[in-house]
């Protein structure tokens, strides 16, 4: 029973990090070549009520998955527009998409209110599956689940060995000499928004589509902005990210379950909610103490405008 | 030239027409009632129920009132701004349906004597500033009931989303019943410290199946626990409205809030002139509080005990927190042979016995 227990703490943990790992992953691609998008929430809100709709409508949650995506892109091809293009402050334009996103959500939502999705089963892999507690927790879960892991796997090999990759971080860190050498600042930042708002979009589809088979107003729940605290609390690392969002999820997840034990709780659990936020702040105060760890760490350009000059 | 007589009597003759024309309007023209939500209405839950109250309103007044509403207003400044505008805009009455709106409302109704307001779930009232609230708690009892007779693992669970009073009746009202036909049931609590997150309700949800619950109930806003019990085969008791699109093998019954009647009775004694300030806390016997349809699962004899039941709170000879009523801690809070009043039943504060979890320290 014990052992039982901790397999489903442990299930669920790998469930509810998931959305996290893709928006954040999506995002950290984003921010890596200098780009900073605040508006995961807006995006993962738009993916989530358009996976739901294509889900819905063709019955099939990969359609989902995939107009999920196209969305969040879209919405992050908006504010490529805005700050890319024409210049826009992105903190301030990410802010608004966040809070558009949301918004446009409950507008395209309203008919989809009262429908519910057929619970999408699990993937099972055969043999694996069967090995105590890893097998239920690595091996017998919800597509998406495997699919954030081959997400995490090519964005590592992506920007740490391959040639694009190298050139994308060479755009975050100095935009300036990258457009000097002769590569495309403007277009690749381009691409790496979109990348970013499709993954959110994905994130938001997972929600809707695979975690709660419904849509509600709103169901996104604040999903987008602990994914980009995320990013700052892996220092802008891939595998951190990984790792973090099992932390963040499973602190939520370990609370439900010491509650439901009914189990002296000392922690209120408004405190453990806030963990994520705190435990970016910590990071962040800790890595901007001095200038090297800030420069090992964050894209130098991250979030400054840039205008070729020819 | 006119006399000045003359104007004089032009100019009354104009003030008399013009007060008659207005008059004319008011007795005329309908009524506009306005509401206030907290959330979107949606199709289930605490806003749609009351949107439910006010279109059964609107079609039994039909031509004496137009109603309008305003959904999503956030309980702060904006439902101030909201609330005034409203009064301003000439509606004769003002419904808020969320707690929050308590302070906001009191401040702008005494700024418009000549509006009648009436809130929801709050405790302050004025010479035109009114009450109104159900008990819910005689629905959770019957629901619980139900739950007591059909668990196999005597493990309930229950999602709730904050430890307030009117929280903590349902939870212990459930409680009671459930363990009025099965001393052994226990109900475990996880509190999710949010009205509406489905992400975290549903994983509340399967987190107290996973804990061996085989029936499960929620004090949140979404249909999300309805739906993990039904994915999982396990039973629910819905809350709100009848959740059973969500969950149609998975709900048992569920606790529906019922405003109509009461929204149709006070609009009219407004129009009547015979409002005054009002204090409405009803239960079934108004009609207030109504159980959804039994659900397939529950067999005839339970259905039977239901209806008996139900008679009886209706009837007033069965009260859900008649005494003995014994507090997690065992101390008697409601001696044998007494009833909690309603100022008690507004302070709750602590777990019946056969609550499993601890309350949150404060």
């Amino acid at each position: 029973m014990q052992d039982s227990i901790f397999t489903a703490i442990l299930v669920a943990t790998v469930v509810a990090g998931t959305p996290l790992i893709i928006a954040a992953l999506g995002e950290l691609v984003t921010e890596k070549s200098g780009v900073l998008n605040l508006g995961a929430e807006g995006m993962m809100a738009v993916g989530a009520i358009a996976g739901f709709a294509a889900a819905h409508h063709s019955g099939s949650a990969i359609v989902g998955t995939l107009a999920g995506m196209a969305a969040g892109a879209l919405m992050a091809l908006i504010f490529a527009v805005l700050t890319l293009t024409l210049l826009a402050n992105q903190v301030a334009s990410g802010l608004a998409l966040s809070i558009f996103g949301v918004g446009l959500s409950a507008f395209i939502g309203k008919p989809y209110e009262s429908i519910t999705l057929p619970a999408a089963a699990t993937l099972r892999i055969p043999l694996l599956a069967d090995i105590p507690v890893l097998g239920p927790v690595l091996f017998n879960q919800q597509a998406l689940v495997y699919v954030s892991w081959a997400l995490y796997a090519a964005i590592v090999w992506f920007l740490y060995r391959s040639r694009p990759g190298l050139v994308l971080r060479a755009i975050g860190e100095s935009p300036a000499s990258a457009h000097s050498i002769g590569y495309p600042v403007i277009r690749i930042r381009y691409f790496a928004a979109m990348f970013g708002g499709a993954m959110a979009g994905m994130g938001g589809a997972f929600l809707s589509v695979f975690y709660t088979p419904l849509w509600v107003e709103g169901m996104v729940a604040g999903r987008g902005w602990i994914a980009l605290a995320l990013v700052v609390f892996a220092t802008w690392r891939p595998t951190r990210v990984l790792f973090g969002a099992y932390l963040f999820g499973g602190v939520m997840i370990a609370q439900l379950f010491v509650q439901g034990s009914g189990a002296e709780i000392e922690i209120p659990s408004q405190f453990l909610s806030s963990l994520p936020y705190l435990a970016t702040i910590i990071v962040l105060v800790v890595i901007s103490r001095n200038v090297n760890t800030i420069r090992l760490n964050s894209p130098a350009s991250l979030g400054q405008p840039y205008r070729p000059d020819a | 030239m006119l006399h000045w007589r003359g104007m004089l009597k032009i100019a009354a003759a104009l003030a008399g027409a013009m007060g008659f024309a207005a008059s004319a309007i008011a007795a005329d023209a309908p009524a506009s009632i306005c509401f206030v939500y907290i959330s979107p209405i949606g199709d289930s839950g605490w806003t749609y129920q009351h949107d439910l109250g006010r279109k059964e309103m609107e079609k039994a007044l039909a031509g004496k009132v137009t109603t309008k509403y305003v959904e999503n207003v956030a309980e702060g400044a904006d439902a101030e701004r909201v609330i005034r505008e409203l009064a301003q805009s000439g509606c004769r009455v003002v419904y808020a349906t969320s707690f929050g709106y308590m302070n906001y409302m009191e401040k702008v109704s005494k700024q418009f004597p000549k509006v009648t307001f009436m809130h929801a779930t709050g405790y302050k009232t004025g010479p035109n500033f009114g009450i109104y609230n159900a008990r819910f708690y005689e629905g959770r009892y019957l629901n619980g009931v139900i739950a007591g007779k059909m668990t196999k693992s005597n493990v309930i669970g229950y999602v709730a989303a904050f430890p307030i009073p009117e929280v903590l009746q349902g939870i212990n009202a459930y409680t009671l019943g459930a363990r009025s036909v099965n001393p052994k049931a226990e109900v475990r609590v996880i509190w999710t410290n949010s009205w509406y997150d489905p992400g975290k309700e549903r994983e509340a949800a399967n987190t107290l199946i996973s804990q061996g619950a085989d029936v499960v109930t929620n004090h949140t806003d979404s249909p999300a626990v309805v739906q993990a019990a039904e994915e999982k085969g396990k039973y629910a008791s819905g809350y709100h409205s009848d959740m059973s699109k969500y969950g149609p093998k998975a709900q048992l019954s569920s606790t529906m809030h019922v405003w109509g009647d009461f929204y149709t009775k006070a609009t009219s004694d407004v129009l009547a002139g015979t409002w005054k300030t009002t204090n409405v806390w009803g239960g079934m016997k108004d009609g207030m509080i109504k159980l959804a349809p039994l659900g397939a699962a529950v067999p005839a004899d339970v259905k039977a005990l239901v209806a008996k039941l139900e008679g009886e709170i209706k009837a007033g000879t069965l009260q859900p927190f008649a005494g003995p009523v014994i507090n997690q801690d065992g101390k008697t809070i409601v001696p044998a042979g007494k009833n909690m009043t309603d100022e008690e039943l507004g302070k709750m504060d602590y777990f019946v016995q056969g609550v499993a979890s601890k309350l949150p320290k404060k």
